[in-house]
């Protein structure tokens, strides 16, 4: 299934205010750890890091290891400083990057 | 081994469950009011035997992963697919009013096969006949999206199978398989889900083990699931031979179970350990 995800962000903020940004990606996250049905070991395939961008420049990130469940939830705070685009990467083993973006406006 | 979890620790259930009946009552909450919604007279619905953290995930439909299917589902919804050149809203228009009421009333008898059929056989009757586009497979990640999505749009309406007329002799094949004793366990479906329903098997707190959730997004298999994988898995817990998903014996014993539960509420899609 192809890797789709959903964010939430407060769609206005007031300047310096600390929000609350929610996020869901889908994946598998095979945590390299589990056999097959004939013994042979499952490679390992998650999403080894996560970035949050606002207006270009990073502002959260985190690098993510095995024993993540499947279809990962992540909140974190960030403090709103100026109206834009707030953009999110999650890449995984294989490189494959899946992208969401949301806009605020900050008054 | 992410889904061999329970199957260990049951060898000698029966033995177990018999000696822990004496014990605390659930530790569910049916008389919180946030819990009303999913309790009906004696009924209560999975989600009220579920741990806070679990419901946390199903109470906002932004947290709960099940919606990956769903969103899916309402996506294919308006794909047309096979060789008729249409989509499922060239002749159901928008899912919202058409399918609303649908998910509840299945399994139910479809006179064409002379059987019952069940929501996502009947979605599939309508891919190879109405659409002419190859039938989705048992447990698909399209089958379970478009099952999902057509089985929400019943959200919060009364299950509501019917069990009499052409129905009947399916419903008692299914409540028969119901109260048999099957397995190295030899144990039935109602040993754990009637009479044991409330108390603890090790780990696992049993409830009456409805059917008005599914599909369901289960922690443990880590994506969304079928009723018949459920009921395949409470088989094979019991070191019984479980049946094919989408199995005639699966279908009857699905309205049996959907009959138990008549008048919950649809919770699909619901998010359980
Ligand atoms: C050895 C005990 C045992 C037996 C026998 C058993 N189950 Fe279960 N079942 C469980 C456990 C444990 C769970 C997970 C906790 C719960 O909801 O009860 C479960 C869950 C379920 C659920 C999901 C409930 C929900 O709200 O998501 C359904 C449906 C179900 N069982 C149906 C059946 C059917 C049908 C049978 C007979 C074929 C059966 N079970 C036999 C132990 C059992
Ligand atoms: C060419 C027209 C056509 C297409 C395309 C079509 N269906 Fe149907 N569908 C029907 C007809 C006709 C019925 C029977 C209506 C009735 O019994 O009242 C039906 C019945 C159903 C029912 C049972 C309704 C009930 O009340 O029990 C479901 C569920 C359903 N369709 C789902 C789907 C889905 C999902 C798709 C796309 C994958 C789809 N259908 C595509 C024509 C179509």
């Amino acid at each position: 299934m192809a890797a789709s995800a959903k964010v939430r962000v407060p769609a206005t903020a007031k300047k310096g205010e600390v929000i609350e940004i929610k996020t869901q990606v889908q994946h598998e996250m095979e945590s390299g750890q589990r056999k097959d049905a004939a013994g042979k070991a499952i490679p390992r395939q998650i999403i080894n890091k996560f970035v949050c961008k606002y207006n270009g420049a990073e502002v959260f990130a985190s690098d993510w290891h095995p024993a993540i469940s499947a279809n990962p939830y992540l909140s974190f705070f960030i403090t709103a400083t100026e109206s834009g685009k707030i953009e999110f990467f999650w890449t995984d083993d294989k490189g494959e990057v899946t992208k969401a973006e949301a806009e605020i406006k900050v008054s | 081994m992410k889904r061999a979890v329970l199957t260990a620790t049951l060898i000698g259930a029966a033995a177990w469950l018999a000696a822990c009946t004496d014990e605390q009552p659930a530790s569910g909450h049916p008389t919180d009011p946030k819990m009303a919604k999913y309790v009906v007279g004696k009924l209560r619905t999975g989600y009220t035997y579920a741990e806070p953290e679990t419901r946390a995930i199903q109470d906002d439909d932004f947290n709960n992963p099940s919606f990956f299917w769903v969103d899916r589902g309402k996506e294919i919804w308006s794909k047309a697919e096979g060789t008729a050149g249409k989509s499922c809203a060239s002749c159901h228009g928008e899912a919202e009013k058409s399918m609303k009421g649908v998910g509840a009333t299945y399994p139910k008898y479809f006179a064409p096969k002379g059987k019952l059929v069940n929501l996502e056989q009947r979605i599939n009757i309508c891919r190879t006949e109405q659409m002419k586009a190859p039938e989705w497979k048992y447990e698909s990640t399209e089958l379970l999206a478009m099952t999902g999505y057509v089985k929400m749009q019943s959200r919060d309406l009364p299950v509501n199978v019917a069990i009499d007329g052409p129905a009947a002799p399916f419903f008692e094949k299914g409540k028969a398989f119901y109260y048999e004793r099957r397995g190295l366990n030899d144990l039935a479906c109602k040993h754990c889900h009637v009479d044991n329903e409330g108390n603890y098997i090790r780990a696992e707190l049993l409830s009456q083990g409805q059917s008005n959730g599914f599909p369901t997004y289960r922690l443990k298999w880590q994506k969304f699931g079928s009723l018949h994988r459920r009921m395949a898995g409470c088989n094979e817990e019991i070191r019984a031979e479980p049946f094919p998903m989408g199995s005639d014996e699966y279908v009857n014993l699905e309205l049996y179970v959907a009959w138990r539960g008549n008048g919950l509420p649809v919770e699909t899609p619901s998010v359980r350990k």
